[in-house]
């Protein structure tokens, strides 16, 4: 990997989704409603603040899912990733550069969806806030690195969006939101274990229900993010620089 | 390192499969240094197998590529050769000079460089436009200038004037001469056999096999055709004889 290729890639990638204000807005703004939608839902009950947080950690996923999977699904099929490949840019820099891109536009995301929860949906948890921020962005990055390496599978944008219901819903269901995760039966709190989004799912009721929460959130952070660099790793083994 | 007298490209005896097919079976032939080689024939006659195969992105099946000295697709040669698709691979949603901007920091030429190539693919009026805002032609001077950046050693154009119309069509082949006598080697591939007088040297290429390797002059020569096209089509008459 080169440093300077990686930053070219990513400003490349930010310079694109700039172009891009309907996307950008769509990105900050749905988490927001989704958001307001479900503190309204359950007005006037305790529900919110038990899976506000939790909720808070699984949009940023799925919507940078979708994003990155479509976007590199469209550089394989435009012939632009072929092109980069025959250049001296790396895999590591091509994954690196969106990783980096969508990361950063991931903790603009967190911070306005956190701020908007807290202060506008009134989320009252007990760990602190800026713990959400940082969960909130492993989250996105999770989804970002998904995204690229599931992006490989997919022939069609119409079968990257299909992996969408594929691989986040089974996640979504096994994450402990609407069972906890240790009153699934066995076998589903088995793969639930190894399942990404369970890890960033309790981190984030971690934060909901205890004061002193950083080193039961440090672990589960730490998990979310060994998924996310094995997700890397795996989808720089699906770039070829030769192909058939 | 090499001398400049030994040629760009040396195709060896390479052997593509692609599915089921063997759309190169065993193709031997050479590009000199800082002319402009023509690669002719039909549509699906191995054109673009054999560019992506010089370029290094070719999976291929036996044989050696060797390209300003080294083995294609080597690490080294990923700044000295520019490729360019058929289809223009550039950012749509992108300006000229921002897709410009990003494949010369790839290769790592100097911002510079991109001011230079706009003028001579002749984007300066585009240069901050969108390119899905551009016409067909000017998408392929993109794609084009994509790959002039960083002045390569080499060029590998895929049909680089499909679409055009006559004037950008002369206009391009300027170019080429242009680069050609700056020292550039470039590999053109076109099925538009009127082209082949622009070039220094003709490979016609039909069903995977090489059917002359020779100037212009000397293909007219050898088969007694008035014009480039009829001199193909009495090689292909010949060979069937034979």
């Amino acid at each position: 990997m080169n440093p300077r290729l990686t930053l070219a890639t990513a400003r490349r990638v930010l310079l694109q989704l700039r172009a891009d204000h309907r996307t950008l807005v769509l990105m900050i703004a749905v988490p927001c409603v989704l958001l307001g939608l479900l503190a309204w839902i359950f007005n006037g009950t305790p529900v919110f603040d038990s899976v506000g947080a939790p909720f808070l950690g699984v949009f940023p996923f799925v919507v940078m899912f979708v994003i990155t999977s479509v976007a590199t699904l469209r550089e394989r099929s435009s012939g632009t990733l072929e092109r980069l490949l025959s250049t001296p840019l790396g895999k590591g820099d091509f994954l690196g550069g969106y990783a980096l891109a969508f990361g950063l536009l991931a903790v603009v995301q967190a911070l306005v969806a956190t701020g908007f929860a807290i202060w506008v949906c009134g989320l009252d948890v007990a760990g602190p806030g800026s713990l959400l921020v940082v969960v909130a962005v492993v989250d996105a990055v999770l989804g970002t690195a998904t995204g690229l390496f599931v992006s490989a599978f997919a022939r069609t944008e119409f079968q990257a969006v299909q992996f969408m219901p594929a691989f986040v819903l089974p996640q979504f269901l096994l994450c402990g939101l609407l069972v906890p995760r240790n009153g699934l039966p066995r076998v589903l709190e088995l793969v639930s274990d190894v399942l990404p989004l369970s890890y960033a799912v309790d981190a984030m009721r971690t934060l909901t229900s205890q004061v002193d929460a950083a080193g039961d959130v440090g672990r589960d952070v730490a998990i979310v993010a060994a998924f996310a660099v094995g997700a890397i790793a795996l989808g720089s083994l699906t770039l070829r620089r030769r192909t058939p | 390192m090499t001398s400049d007298e030994s040629p760009a490209v040396v195709v060896d005896d390479l052997h593509v499969v692609r599915g089921s097919r063997e759309v190169l079976p065993g193709i031997s032939l050479s590009v000199p240094r800082g002319q402009v080689v023509g690669l002719l024939g039909p549509n699906g006659g191995g054109k673009t197998t054999l560019l992506r195969s010089i370029v290094g992105v070719q999976i291929i099946a036996g044989g050696t590529v060797t390209v300003l000295g080294e083995p294609a697709g080597s690490p080294s040669l990923r700044s000295r050769v520019g490729y360019v698709t058929q289809e223009a691979s550039v950012y749509a949603d992108l300006t000229v000079r921002a897709n410009l901007n990003y494949f010369a920091a790839l290769v790592g030429a100097p911002r510079a460089d991109v001011d230079r190539v706009i003028e001579v693919v002749d984007l300066g009026a585009e240069a901050d436009s969108r390119v899905d805002r551009l016409s067909g032609g000017q998408r392929s001077r993109v794609s084009l200038g994509a790959a002039l950046v960083g002045s390569p050693e080499l060029l590998v154009l895929d049909e680089p004037t499909v679409g055009l119309d006559p004037v950008l069509r002369r206009d391009l082949w300027a170019l080429f001469r242009g680069l050609a006598s700056e020292g550039t080697t470039l590999l053109v591939s076109s099925h538009v056999m009127d082209e082949a007088t622009r070039c220094d040297r003709l490979l016609l290429l039909r069903e995977g096999r090489l059917l002359a390797d020779d100037s212009p002059d000397g293909l007219l020569a050898r088969t007694g055709a008035p014009d480039a096209e009829q001199a193909f089509f009495a090689l292909i008459e010949t060979e069937g004889a034979a």
